[in-house]
C-alpha cells in the first residue's frame, strides 16, 4: 500500500493510493520546479543587479558603461523573437503529444514528441549561432559583467532545453518501440511538467534580458 | 494484503534482523533505515572529525602568542571546523533521523523514492571524501564559511583551497536538494489513512518545513557557489571588484541561504525535543497547533532576515531597520516554542532519563543563544559585536547548545529503536554533565572575550589585554567536550551490541514509529495502521482509565526500566517479524548499484575540475569531468530503465 510503485500507477490512474492522490512523481517535479524557479531566480536577480554596471561594452542594448563610453548593443531582438517563438510553439507540441499518448496515438505520439524535441532542437541552434555571434562581436564569459551574467544565464537555460530534448527523445524512442502506451502517460505529462517550465522561464528571460532597456 | 500468518514464537537468541548482510548489501541498499544508519555513523564521524579541528583552533589559542599551528593552517582549521560540523555532521545527523524516523512516524514502509535516497547518502559520502580530503592535505578551504568575495577569486587565493569550497559543497548541497524533493513528497503523501496533516507527528512536521527551507535555500548556494566556480574555474567576472563586480553580491545571496541554513539546521531539533519532553513528562504536547504554525512562521519569516548578517556592510538606515525588525520579530515565534515546552513539562510526571536531561539543558542553553541573538538584530549593538568571539559565542549556544544538545536527546531516544538495544543511562548522565560544563566552560567566556575585543578568525594574540585566562578556560572547556564526547561514542559502540533490550516501546512514546519491534522489520509494518489521533499510542490507555488526563498512561512512572534488567529479558525481536517481506507478501524495491555509480559520476564531474587549477600533469586531468558527465548520462538511462522500481 505504502510502497508506490510507479507501474502500478500509471496502470491504475483512478485509484491513486498516495495521501493527497497526487502521483508521487509528479509532487517530486512540482517540488523540483520550486527548487528550480529559486536556481533561476538567483541567475536573474545577479543579471539584474549587475544591469547597466559593466566597465567595458559590448553592452545587450546601446548605450554607455559605467566608465562613461558608448557602446554598441549586441542584442538581436528580432531574431531572438523568432526563437522565442520556436520555443513556444514547442509547448503546443509538448501538449498535442500528451493528448496522443493518453489516447493511445501512437503515430501522433511518435511525431509530436519528435517535433517537440525538434524545435527545442532548432532553439538551441538559434542560441549556438547567437553565442557564436556575440564570440565574434568580442563578448564572452570574461569580457564584462554582462558578459558573465548573460551567458551563465542564458547558457543555464540552454542546458536545460538540452535535457528536456534527450528526454523528450528518449519518450519518442519508447513510442517507436511501442512501450509508451496511454498506462504510462504520466511519464510525458511529468516530462511536459518539465517542458513547459523550461518555455515559461525563457519568457521571463527574453523580457528582462532582452526586451527590458 | 498482509497475510495473518500466526506462528508460535520460539525463544530465539538476540540476532540482527536484516536478512541480507555484508558490505555489498550496504552499498547497494535502499531500505531506508539502513541509509539512516548509514548517515548515522558517517555523521558521527565527521562529528569527531570537525572535533578535532575545533580542538586545533582551541590549543592555538590556549596561550598567547602561540604557535602551535601557522596562520595559514588556523585559517583552515576554522573554516573547515565550520563546514565539517554544519554540512558533513549536523545536517547528516539530522538527515539520519528524517531517514529512519520519519516512515516509521507516518506509517509508510519507505520513502517515496528509496533509489532517490541511496542517492543523496552517496552523493554526500563522496563529498564529505573530497571535503575531507583537502583538510588532511592541508589544502582546506581557507576563508571562512562564509567565503566572503573577493577574498576567494583566484588573484588572491590562486591554490586549490577555495575549490574544494567551491566543489565540495557543490556536491553536497546537491545532495540536500534531492533529499528534500524526497522528503517532501514521503511526508505529503506517504501518510498512513487517517493521519491528516494536522495528526502527524511534530518532529515530521518540523521536517517537512526544513525540508522546503532546504529546496529553496540551497538552491540560491547552489548558484552563489556556480557563479564563484565561473569566477576560478572560466575567468567571469561576478564578484571581482576590479571588473565591476561587487563582493555584496555574494554576501546577499551567501546570506540568502546562510540565514535559512540555521534554520535548517535547528528546526528538526525542535521536533526532536517536541517528542522527547511529551514522552518523558507523561504529557501531550502543549499547544501542538501554535508549535506547527510557529516552526511556519519561523521558515517564512528565515527568508526575510539575511542582511542582519551585514549590518556592518552600511546598507543605510531602512534596510537596517527592517532586517532589525525582522530579525527581532522571529523572537516571538521561538519563545511561544519555548513557553510550549514548559508548560509540557508543567504538572507532568518528569522522567529524567539522559534523553530528557539533554532535553531540558537544550531549553536553557538555547534560550541562552537566543537571547544573544536578539542582541545581535539590535543593528548598533550589533555593530560592536561584528567579527568579535561574542558572535562565535552566540552560535555556538544555538549550535552547540541548540543544535548538538538536542541531537544527543535525539540520538539517546531513537537509539533503541534504531539497534533495539538501550544506551546505557550511567554513561550517559556522565556525558551530559561533562557535556554541560564543557560547553559553558568552552563557550560562556567568550562573550566576556567578545565585549573585551578579542576578533574572531585571528591565529593569537597578545599576552596583556586581559584576555589570557579566559582563553584557557575556553580551551580547557574544550578539552573536556572532547573527553565526554569519547564517553558518548563508547557508549554508542558498546550500547549497539551489548545495550538491555529495548522491546517495542521502551519509552512509552506516542508515535507509530514505537507500535513497531525494534528494530524494525524490512517492511516496517506488517499491516499499515490506520490513524485515528496525533498520539495513537497513548489513546487507548486514556479511555482504559478514565480520570487519566488524555495520553497519559496507567502504568506507575517509576516502575518504567531504565536499562534495567527487567526489559532486557524481552524478546528480540520476535519471530513474526523475522519473516521475510516476500513472505507477508509485501513488495519492497530491490537493492540497486546506480545510485552509487550515479553519485560516484556527480563526484566526477565536479571534483575534477580540482586539477583544472593545479599545475604538471594533474591539469589535464580536468577532462575526467567529461567521463563524469557520461557516466552520469548512462547512470540515469540504467536508473530509469531499471527493472523492479
Amino acid at each position: 500500500m505504502s510502497i508506490v510503485n510507479a507501474a502500478d500507477h500509471a496502470a491504475n490512474p483512478a485509484h491513486l493510493d498516495t495521501s493527497t492522490g497526487l502521483d508521487n512523481r509528479k509532487m517530486a517535479f512540482w517540488t523540483f520546479i520550486g527548487s528550480e524557479c529559486l536556481l533561476f531566480g538567483s541567475l536573474i536577480a545577479t543579471y539584474l543587479a549587475y544591469k547597466g554596471r559593466s566597465l567595458v561594452g559590448p553592452l545587450p542594448h546601446a548605450g554607455r558603461t559605467l566608465t562613461g563610453q558608448q557602446a554598441e548593443g549586441i542584442l538581436d531582438i528580432p531574431l531572438t523573437s523568432l526563437s522565442t517563438f520556436v520555443l513556444l510553439m514547442s509547448s503546443l507540441g509538448m501538449v498535442l503529444a500528451l493528448a496522443a499518448v493518453q489516447r493511445a496515438d501512437r503515430k501522433g505520439a511518435i511525431t509530436w514528441l519528435f517535433a517537440t524535441a525538434g524545435l527545442g532542437l532548432v532553439f538551441l541552434g538559434f542560441q549556438a549561432y547567437e553565442f557564436n555571434h556575440f564570440y565574434h562581436a568580442g563578448l564572452t564569459l570574461q569580457t564584462n559583467l554582462f558578459g558573465s551574467t548573460f551567458f551563465l544565464l542564458t547558457g543555464f537555460h540552454g542546458a536545460h532545453v538540452l535535457v528536456g530534448v534527450i528526454y523528450l527523445g528518449t519518450l519518442g524512442m519508447l513510442a517507436v518501440k511501442n512501450q509508451l502506451g496511454p498506462e504510462r502517460s504520466m511519464s510525458v505529462e511529468i516530462a511536459g511538467l518539465y517542458w513547459h517550465f523550461v518555455d515559461v522561464i525563457w519568457i521571463v528571460i527574453f523580457a528582462l534580458v532582452y526586451l527590458i532597456k | 494484503m498482509a497475510s495473518t500468518a500466526t506462528v508460535a514464537a520460539p525463544h530465539a537468541p538476540a540476532a540482527a534482523p536484516h536478512t541480507e548482510t555484508g558490505v555489498w548489501s550496504w552499498i547497494t541498499t535502499v531500505d531506508h533505515k539502513r541509509i539512516g544508519i548509514l548517515y548515522f555513523f558517517s555523521s558521527i564521524f565527521y562529528f569527531l572529525v570537525g572535533g578535532i579541528e575545533a580542538l586545533f583552533i582551541r590549543t592555538q589559542l590556549i596561550v598567547p602568542e602561540n604557535n602551535f599551528i601557522s596562520a595559514d593552517l588556523y585559517n583552515q582549521m576554522f573554516t573547515q571546523h565550520a563546514l565539517t560540523m554544519i554540512f558533513l555532521a549536523l545536517m547528516p545527523l539530522t538527515a539520519a533521523f528524517f531517514n529512519y524516523i520519519v516512515p516509521l512516524q507516518i506509517g509508510a514502509r519507505d520513502v517515496a523514492f528509496p533509489r532517490l535516497n541511496a542517492l543523496s547518502y552517496w552523493v554526500y559520502f563522496f563529498g564529505g571524501l573530497m571535503l575531507l580530503f583537502a583538510a588532511v592535505t592541508k589544502m582546506a578551504p581557507n576563508v571562512g564559511w562564509f567565503a566572503y568575495a573577493p577574498i576567494t577569486e583566484r588573484q588572491y587565493n590562486p591554490g586549490p583551497n577555495v575549490d574544494f569550497y567551491v566543489l565540495g559543497l557543490q556536491i553536497v548541497g546537491l545532495s540536500s536538494i534531492l533529499a528534500g524533493i524526497n522528503f517532501i513528497v514521503t511526508i505529503l503523501n506517504m501518510r498512513a489513512p487517517g493521519m491528516r496533516l494536522m495528526r502527524m507527528p511534530i518532529f515530521t512536521w518540523m521536517v517537512l518545513i526544513t525540508q522546503v527551507l532546504i529546496v529553496t535555500a540551497m538552491a540560491v548556494f547552489t548558484i552563489a557557489i556556480t557563479q564563484l566556480m565561473f569566477d576560478r574555474m572560466f575567468g567571469t567576472t561576478f564578484f571581482d571588484p576590479a571588473r565591476g563586480g561587487d563582493p555584496l553580491v555574494w554576501q546577499h545571496l551567501f546570506w540568502m541561504f546562510g540565514h535559512p541554513e540555521v534554520y535548517i539546521l535547528i528546526i528538526p531539533i525542535f521536533g526532536m525535543i517536541s517528542e522527547v519532553i511529551p514522552t518523558f513528562s507523561r504529557k501531550p504536547l502543549f499547544g501542538y497547533n501554535v508549535m506547527v504554525f510557529a516552526s511556519v512562521l519561523i521558515g517564512w519569516l528565515g527568508w526575510g532576515v539575511w542582511s542582519h548578517h551585514m549590518f556592518a556592510v552600511g546598507l543605510g538606515p531602512i534596510a537596517d531597520a527592517f532586517f532589525a525588525l525582522s530579525t527581532m520579530l522571529i523572537a516571538i515565534p521561538t519563545g511561544i516554542k519555548i513557553f510550549n515546552w514548559i508548560g509540557t513539562m508543567w504538572g507532568g510526571s518528569i522522567r529524567f532519563t539522559t534523553s530528557m536531561l539533554f532535553a531540558v539543558a537544550f531549553i536553557a542553553m538555547f534560550t541562552l543563544g537566543g537571547i544573544s541573538g536578539v542582541m545581535h538584530s539590535v543593528a548598533p549593538s550589533d555593530l560592536q559585536q561584528t567579527d568579535t568571539y561574542f558572535v562565535v559565542a552566540h552560535i555556538h549556544y544555538v549550535f552547540f547548545g541548540g543544535t548538538v544538545l538536542g541531537l544527543f536527546a535525539g540520538i539517546y531516544f531513537w537509539f533503541p529503536k534504531l539497534f533495539g538495544r538501550l544506551m546505557d543511562e550511567k554513561l550517559g548522565k556522565i556525558h551530559w554533565v561533562g557535556t554541560m560544563v564543557g560547553m559553558n566552560l568552552a563557550f560562556f567566556p567568550m562573550h566576556y572575550l567578545g565585549m573585551y575585543g578579542q576578533p574572531r578568525r585571528t591565529f593569537t594574540y597578545p599576552g596583556d589585554l586581559g584576555w589570557n585566562w579566559m582563553n584557557l578556560m575556553s580551551t580547557l572547556g574544550a578539552y573536556l567536550l572532547a573527553l565526554v564526547t569519547g564517553v558518548f561514542v563508547w557508549n554508542v559502540i558498546r550500547s549497539a551490541r551489548k545495550g538491555a533490550i529495548a522491546g517495542d516501546n521502551p519509552w512509552g512514546a506516542a508515535t507509530l514509529e514505537w507500535s513497531i519491534p525494534s528494530p524494525p522489520p524490512v517492511y516496517n509494518f506488517r499491516e499499515i495502521p490506520i490513524v485515528h489521533s496525533r498520539m495513537p499510542l497513548w489513546e487507548e490507555d486514556a479511555s482504559k482509565e478514565p480520570g487519566i488526563p488524555h495520553g497519559k498512561v496507567a502504568e506507575d512512572v517509576n516502575a518504567i526500566t531504565v536499562g534495567g534488567t527487567q526489559v532486557g529479558e524481552m524478546e528480540y525481536p520476535d519471530a513474526e517479524s523475522k519473516m521475510s517481506a516476500h513472505d507477508l507478501g509485501i513488495h519492497l524495491p530491490p537493492p540497486s548499484y546506480w545510485p552509487i555509480i550515479l553519485a560516484f559520476g556527480i563526484l566526477l564531474v565536479f571534483g575534477s575540475l580540482i586539477f583544472r587549477n593545479l599545475d604538471g600533469a594533474l591539469h589535464n586531468l580536468w577532462y575526467l569531468s567529461v567521463a563524469g558527465v557520461l557516466l552520469v548520462a548512462v547512470s540515469i538511462f540504467k536508473w530509469a530503465f531499471e527493472p523492479g522500481h
